[in-house]
């Protein structure tokens, strides 16, 4: 009772990283609130697969739901799966990846058991919270901060009185640790049809295709991002240029995604992809806070930006002030020279 | 096969163009400098219900939006792009609501006009990025969901067919009617209005709009009942107040921080060769790159 959950996303057998993210955090929520930490795996043919890959995060049980219909994953069984099995459980926190499935799922459960829920949280922490409305004091809240409005606020929220208190959180926000290789949970394979009523299996996936992620930002030691400044899909161009020089990958801003300068899956930020290369240099980046949230911890900043008061430059090592087509050429040239 | 279908759509603030004349000197968000916008992905979902439409004739098209009364500006543009009608819900007791009281909100007026054939909406709007209502929505109602739809493919003997977009490709799903469809930004654009459709509700307005003194066509409005655009209170959806606004939101705003960034020491370079070079030199020297 009332311990933290992790719904982990699975593709075929294989527990998707982000969800390992979630169990490395949940862990440690766990320890402060002095619970336990259990995760949910739901898929087919998923038993004695699944088990070895979350148990070194920590996990002292985990919830197997194994039944042909349960992957691919549609909304209706896996919402069942979690409202009934929290309804028995009743845990504090529940995590999930804010992905395509966390946030179709996340939702649901939250409206069927009336408990908060708050997307794309970009931190967690436990802390007190005091309602001086109703003057009522609570030791332990779960909270969930994340950017809003824009980005030009970071919002602290709570859930105070409903639970589980659930928030999701994006793939690669959160650091991946394995607590210990040989970590021992209990495992409960539990009966499906207890949880899911056949009514539950109405949407039928014709067809599907999933390709391994074009790119490798998550992973890059040098990510070179580029923004609204860079003026146009040809800009980005010069970018590619050095980054095929620097053996770095490519980014952009939210901004330079919609005006359609590069692909979406490139973006950094809340609603795109975390980066903590080495070195990160952002080209024409204003710096929006959502933009932020997902580069601030990079080794090395250096800000190429003709607006010599752009925010980025505030968080960077080293600032250039000049426009993308005059530095970038330059830096290729004097990297070149320099490299030999 | 005729249709019921109703859309959901938000008036939003456009955060995307957030200037600098939209902050005040106190850091805070200047909202009133944020031009209201039709959020974008709603129009997305517009434009798939405006096809299903086109494709069977004799379906209506019904907005519903909820805010101030400025928000009928959803419904007008909704009209002008085709739809057939429209409800605005708004009430001071629907202030402040969280994603959960929205759709509570929303889930009962629907209830209230009768359950359609299919719900669209936008996946998520730009103001809170959160995708929830959607499928809070749907879950409130009991209907099954189709999320971050790209296209419906078809839709007959009471099951729709859609391609959605998931994470690292694209699925193609099929669901049984009535059900919550809820559209991305990487589906079709929204038609533009329809001049014809613009002068014939342009004058269209909810009750609230009217000015106190009465207009200066009040007689127009007697005459064509289809410019007095459906206005709805938390008593007219008989609406649970202890589930509406910010009483029925189970997430509480503890603390809100203006953002500033912490300044590093920071060296600034200019654009200059010599500048650069330098800069290389030094990277390139402590291993930083190469």
């Amino acid at each position: 009772m009332n311990n933290v959950f992790v719904y982990c996303e699975i593709e075929a057998t294989t527990v998707a990283e982000v969800s390992l993210e979630l169990l490395t955090k949940g862990r440690k929520l766990a320890n402060e609130l002095g619970v336990q930490l259990e995760a949910i795996c739901a898929g087919h043919g998923i038993t004695g697969k699944v088990e070895a890959q979350v148990m070194p995060f920590g996990v002292d049980k985990v919830h197997i739901f194994d039944a042909e219909g349960l992957f691919p994953y549609t909304s209706k069984p896996h919402t069942s799966i979690l409202v009934n099995l929290f309804k028995e459980e009743q845990p504090q926190i529940c995590l999930m990846g804010a992905t395509v499935i966390g946030r179709d799922l996340g939702p649901r459960v939250s409206s069927a058991l009336f408990s908060g829920l708050t997307a794309d949280c970009t931190s967690l922490e436990i802390g007190p919270h005091d309602d001086k409305k109703l003057g009522k004091h609570y030791d332990q809240l779960l909270y969930q901060i994340r950017p809003a409005f824009g980005g030009n606020i970071v919002a602290t929220i709570v859930n105070p009185e409903n639970r589980p208190q659930m928030a999701t959180v994006r793939s690669g926000v959160m650091k991946m640790e394995v607590l210990d290789p040989n970590y021992k949970g209990e495992v409960v394979v539990h009966d499906v049809a207890k949880y899911v009523p056949e009514t539950d299996y109405v949407v039928k996936v014709l067809e599907r295709h999933v390709e391994a992620a074009k790119n490798n930002l998550k992973g890059a030691p040098i990510v070179i991002a580029g923004g609204y400044g860079v003026g146009s899909k040809e800009g980005f161009d010069l970018l590619y240029d050095l980054a095929k020089e620097l053996h770095a990958e490519v980014g952009a801003s939210r901004a330079a995604v919609d005006a359609g300068f590069c692909a979406h899956d490139l973006q950094i930020g809340q609603t795109g992809v975390t980066v903590r290369p080495k070195v990160y240099i952002a080209c024409g980046i204003s710096g929006a806070i959502q933009h932020i949230a997902g580069m601030r911890e990079s080794g090395i900043i250096i800000s190429v930006n003709s607006d010599p008061n752009a925010p980025i430059n505030a968080i960077a090592d080293y600032v250039i002030t000049g426009t993308v087509e005059e530095v970038l050429p330059k830096m290729i040239k004097y990297y070149k020279n320099n490299s030999k | 096969m005729s249709l019921k279908i109703i859309v959901l759509a938000k008036q939003v603030p456009d955060t995307r163009n957030v200037g600098k004349d939209a902050m005040t000197a106190e850091g805070t968000v200047n909202r009133s400098a944020l031009p209201a916008i039709f959020n974008p992905e709603d129009l997305n979902a517009l434009e798939q219900a405006l096809r299903l439409k086109d494709a069977n004739p004799g379906s209506t098209v019904t907005m519903l939006t909820m805010g101030p009364p400025r928000a009928a500006d959803i419904i007008r543009e909704g009209l002008y792009r085709g739809a057939d009608n429209g409800y605005l819900l708004t009430d001071r007791a629907f202030a402040g609501a969280d994603t959960l009281a929205t759709s509570y909100a929303l889930a009962t007026a629907i209830q209230k006009i009768g359950i359609p054939d299919i719900i669209l909406g936008g996946r998520q709007a730009i103001d809170g990025d959160t995708a929830q209502v959607g499928p809070q929505v749907a879950e409130k109602l009991g209907l099954t969901q189709i999320t971050y739809a790209e296209e419906i493919l078809n839709c007959e003997n009471g099951r729709v067919t859609v391609r959605r977009h998931i994470d690292g490709g694209v699925e193609t799903v099929e669901g049984p009617l009535p059900i919550v469809i809820t559209v991305n930004n990487s589906a079709a654009p929204c038609r533009p209005r329809n001049a014809k459709l613009v002068m014939k509700y342009k004058k269209a307005m909810v009750p609230l709009e009217k000015p106190a003194e009465g207009l200066p066509y009040a007689e127009e409005y007697e005459r064509k009942p289809y410019l007095t655009l459906n206005q709805w209170s938390t008593a007219d959806i008989d609406a649970d107040l202890q589930q509406c606004g910010l009483s029925g939101s189970p997430t509480k705003v503890k603390a809100v921080e203006n953002i500033v960034f912490q300044a590093k020491e920071s060296r600034t370079l200019t654009a200059s060769d010599q500048d650069i070079d330098q800069l290389m030199k030094e990277l390139l020297a402590n291993h930083t790159i190469g």
